[in-house]
């Protein structure tokens, strides 16, 4: 019996992949079991493949491998692009009718359903995906039910009448099968009562940011970052709050910044080139002691490089972007939930320490869809801490001899007073030039240190008051040691099921500032660093800051880290000679 | 407490580094007049300025305000509105911040007519720079980096405003103190963008735009009888580059500011101390 099944619809771009990918997603996420997305696209809007692969079970998954078991094929390029992954149990289902002649592997169960007859029989062609459904539903024994609910969600606002019609598009696709064809893969798809939420990374991040009181946005479209803009739009209002779609990102951080000084928690998100335009303003923003949260969601660079693929090339950039010595922090959340949690953090490390901060993300965590249980986004687990901002009482405390507000006052934790537009008697200029206490320009060698001194104190307070600590999996005494940030987390997770080796896995979130891990680096054996770009980014820290060197997989491929891969490529790095 | 705030409230205690005789004393001094005339004070006031010799005006005044990177100050000026409509938000910057490196923002800020006011000390060169040629210089101006001029047409910053939709375009001159005032406090009052291009000499490195050229060919729109509200006699006279005008040429009485029509009202400053109550039907929308 087959429980975990990795299914997948491709086609072109244009032919719906999507949509329909997502309400499979929905129906085996109702059904009570775990769904882990990933999608395949390429950067045009109509023709081209594209492909939407689900793999689902009963226990979480949080990866793809490579195996898939059913596959909805509308083009012979979808099966060409996934031949390998097919295998002795997999069914490919197509429909016959069309103009192509498909050509599927021996060994794989080729299952034609007609299926634009069908939908045109069920009220129109457009549904000639959700028959593919309805005959995926019948291969694996999956309950059609489940399907209409996903179909309800998609299709509710749109009418009673389109939601009937799919549905009898899905029981057609379904009894078609059952008529013509005498298959059985051995597929089980428990389900459970269990009540799962779907929801990809960025989305994760715009309900963190509303959670966390985020009221301003402005952004400028990119790929893959837009998702957070148009999540945030139509949300955001529900609160008091705005989007803003800024003429170009110079723009968009500029008006964040703007929003920030009038007292708003305020954000901007952008990937790829925009973060390039962004990065004149990072010094303004530390300068001028301005809270802010800038997202970047990582794509494969440089210049436009591929703009639907997957990197975590741009560790370097938040790290030392913009000229001059900026004090920063950069928290890189590992998964879903974190994408969620962390923004949070990021706001109130903004505002506690009136810095810039810097989301760092990727494009696979931004597409990829996940199930967890709702609890794991509580709500009242959310804090909001707002720092050191002053109201009309406590002004008084912060004036100088002259009753002047001393915004950027040099205290003994870095951290200055805040006050808002409308605060009586905290009117005070700020400036990306160097300045005194009063935030007015001065070239004078004291104050300048002073001023510098105190921006870096904040972070030297922050290293110290903040918790920056990271998840640790598998064999904490294991003699090998694998390293990673961001979003490989999952298929590292999943390589320890594969590996017969043992390792003890660390999983970083914050990259600046980051746990000392020098202590476990000097007691492994072998140290491996997994990250998606080419030249160890977060490597190269670790050794500066271990004084050592590390083992390094870098997959710059532009497609995400698979669990079985992993597992393969660790194994063979833990008996390579670690690099002169 | 607007009720006895003067213009001098608005003054900071830091001495101008201006040139002796700069346009942009007077500049800096209508403005403060027009905050205080117009019932503003300190507190509720938040001023963004450019980065150039104009852009100082931030440091001279005393109010918030930010003063931030080369060309960004209208985006720093749209953010502050939206986060809080409550609060007078003015932005001031140069001819080459505004019309060169800012020119993109120029164009959306009118468009989107965000309610506040925008000043820009025209001198028609790079002044902090020390003197080459801005986007309003003459075809022939020469300077340190176009000898013998720019050799192309100088922007026309109120015909950009205009094409870009703008809903109140206005012109004066830091030398004819009273009027330039009356000029600002119109475009503070104004529900929407309000924009004036300030003609304000370089003593230093512009010898052809002086006081004297403007005081001698200076139009005053008001004496001519101009209506402002007549989009057709505004264009003309926003097209016209024979003369050099000052008054308000051009303002749409049914001017209805970004905010409003984006339903914000809210002050954005003020959120609950965890999420949000209804915060877990945000998750529930995943189910
Ligand atoms: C990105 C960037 N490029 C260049 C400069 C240098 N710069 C400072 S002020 C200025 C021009 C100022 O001209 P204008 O806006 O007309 O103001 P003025 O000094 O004449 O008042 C330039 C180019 C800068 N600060 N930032
Ligand atoms: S250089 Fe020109 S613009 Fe700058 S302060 Fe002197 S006179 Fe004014």
């Amino acid at each position: 019996m087959v429980e975990d099944l990795n299914w997948a619809i491709g086609g072109e771009a244009g032919d719906g992949i999507d949509s329909t990918g997502k309400i499979f997603a929905q129906a085996l996420s109702r059904a009570g079991r775990h769904v882990f997305t990933s999608k395949d696209f390429a950067s045009r809007i109509r023709g081209g493949y594209t492909a939407y692969k689900i793999r689902t079970s009963v226990d979480q998954v949080q990866s793809v491998v490579d195996r898939l078991d059913i596959l909805v094929a509308l083009t012979q390029r979808t099966i060409d692009e996934n031949v390998d992954e097919l295998h002795e149990g997999s069914a490919v289902i197509y429909d016959g009718e069309r103009s192509w002649e498909a050509e599927i592997p021996d060994e794989v169960t080729g299952v034609d359903v007609p299926l634009k007859s069908i939908a045109e029989e069920a009220g129109g062609a457009i549904m000639r995906n959700t028959v593919a459904l309805g005959a995926a539903c019948e291969i694996t024994g999956f309950d059609v039910e489940y399907l209409d609910e996903a179909l309800e969600k998609r299709f509710g606002g749109k009418g009673s009448k389109i939601v009937e019609n799919n549905k009898e598009a899905a029981r057609k696709g379904q009894e078609y099968v059952r008529e013509n064809y005498d298959v059985d893969l051995g597929y089980d798809l428990e389900t459970t009562d269990n009540d799962y939420v779907l929801l990809n990374g960025n989305e994760a991040i715009g309900m963190g940011a509303l959670a966390a009181g985020c009221r301003f946005y402005a952004g400028y479209p990119i790929t893959p970052a837009t998702s957070i803009m148009e999540y945030l739009t139509g949300r955001i209002e529900d609160y008091g709050g705005h989007v803003v779609q800024a003429e170009d990102e110079l723009s968009a951080i500029n008006m964040a910044l703007g929003a920030a000084r009038g007292g708003a928690r305020s954000m901007t998100a952008t990937s790829g080139a925009g973060i390039d335009l962004m990065t004149e303003t990072f010094g303004l923003v530390a300068q001028s002691e301005t809270p802010l949260v800038i997202a970047d969601v990582q794509r494969s660079g440089p210049s436009t490089g591929m703009p639907t693929k997957q990197e975590q090339g741009d560790l370097n950039m938040a790290l030392y972007g913009g000229h001059g010595e900026i004090p920063r922090f950069v928290v890189a959340p590992t998964s879903i939930t974190e994408c969620f949690w962390k923004t949070v953090e990021a706001f109130n490390l903004a505002e506690k320490y009136q810095t810039p901060v810097f989301l760092v993300s990727d494009l696979a965590m931004s597409v990829t869809e996940q199930t967890f249980p709702p609890e794991a986004f509580d709500m009242d687990e959310v804090e909001i801490d707002r720092g050191k901002l002053v109201d009309d009482d406590e002004v008084d405390e912060w004036l100088d001899a002259q009753g002047r507000f001393r915004a950027h006052a040099v205290t003994e934790d870095g951290i200055s007073p805040r006050a808002i537009p409308g605060t009586e008697e905290g009117a005070h200029m700020s400036t990306g030039l160097e300045h005194d206490e009063l935030g007015r320009r001065t070239e004078d060698q004291d104050e300048r240190v002073q001023q510098v001194d105190k921006r870096y104190r904040k972070v030297e307070t922050a290293q110290e008051r903040e918790d920056w600590d990271y998840r640790e999996f598998g064999d904490e005494d294991a003699d090998n040691l694998v390293i990673s940030w961001g979003s490989n987390e999952g298929a590292l997770a999943e390589a320890l099921d594969y590996l017969e080796e043992d390792v003890h896995v660390i999983s970083v979130p914050y990259i600046f500032p980051r746990p000392d891990l020098t202590e476990e680096i000097e007691a492994a054996d072998e140290v491996i660093v997994v990250e998606a770009n080419a030249t160890g980014q977060f490597a190269d820290l670790l050794e500066h800051d271990a004084l050592t060197r590390v083992k390094r997989i870098n997959k710059y491929t532009g497609v995400r880290f698979k669990a079985d891969e992993l597992a393969e490529e660790i194994s063979e790095q833990l008996s390579a000679e670690v690099p002169a | 407490m607007s009720s006895d705030v003067r213009f001098t409230d608005f003054k900071s205690d830091k001495q101008p580094t201006w040139c002796p005789g700069c346009g942009d004393f007077g500049t800096m001094n209508g403005m403060m007049k027009a905050l205080a005339e117009t019932g503003n004070d300190p507190d509720n006031t938040f001023v963004v300025a450019g980065i150039g010799c104009s852009g100082k005006i931030g440091t001279y005044m005393h109010s918030y305000a930010l003063h931030g990177v080369h060309g960004r100050a209208l985006p720093v000026g749209t953010g502050v509105k939206m986060a809080r409509p409550d609060i007078e938000v003015m932005v001031a910057g140069g001819d080459g911040d505004g019309y060169s490196i800012g020119a993109g923002h120029f164009v959306h800020a009118v468009r989107r007519n965000v309610d506040m006011s925008y000043v820009v000390m025209d001198n028609r060169i790079y002044g902090l720079t020390k003197g080459q040629a801005s986007p309003t210089s003459r075809s022939d101006f020469e300077t340190s980096t176009t000898p013998e001029g720019p050799k192309q047409p100088p922007v026309n910053p109120l015909a950009l405003a205009l094409a870009s939709g703008a809903s109140f375009i206005a012109q004066s001159f830091a030398s004819d103190a009273l009027r330039h005032q009356e000029i600002v406090q119109e475009a503070i009052e104004h529900d929407g963008f309000g924009f004036v291009n300030v003609f304000s000499p370089c003593v230093t490195f512009n010898d052809v735009d002086t006081y004297d050229y403007f005081r001698d060919n200076l139009v005053d729109l008001e004496e001519e009888g101009h209506d402002p509200t007549d989009y057709e006699a505004a264009k003309e006279v926003i097209l016209d580059s024979d003369k050099e005008y000052q008054g308000v040429m051009y303002q749409d009485e049914n001017s209805v500011p970004y905010h409003e029509k984006h339903g914000v009202t809210e002050d954005m400053s003020e959120i609950p101390d965890g999420a949000p109550e209804d915060a877990m039907d945000l998750v529930r929308e995943f189910y």
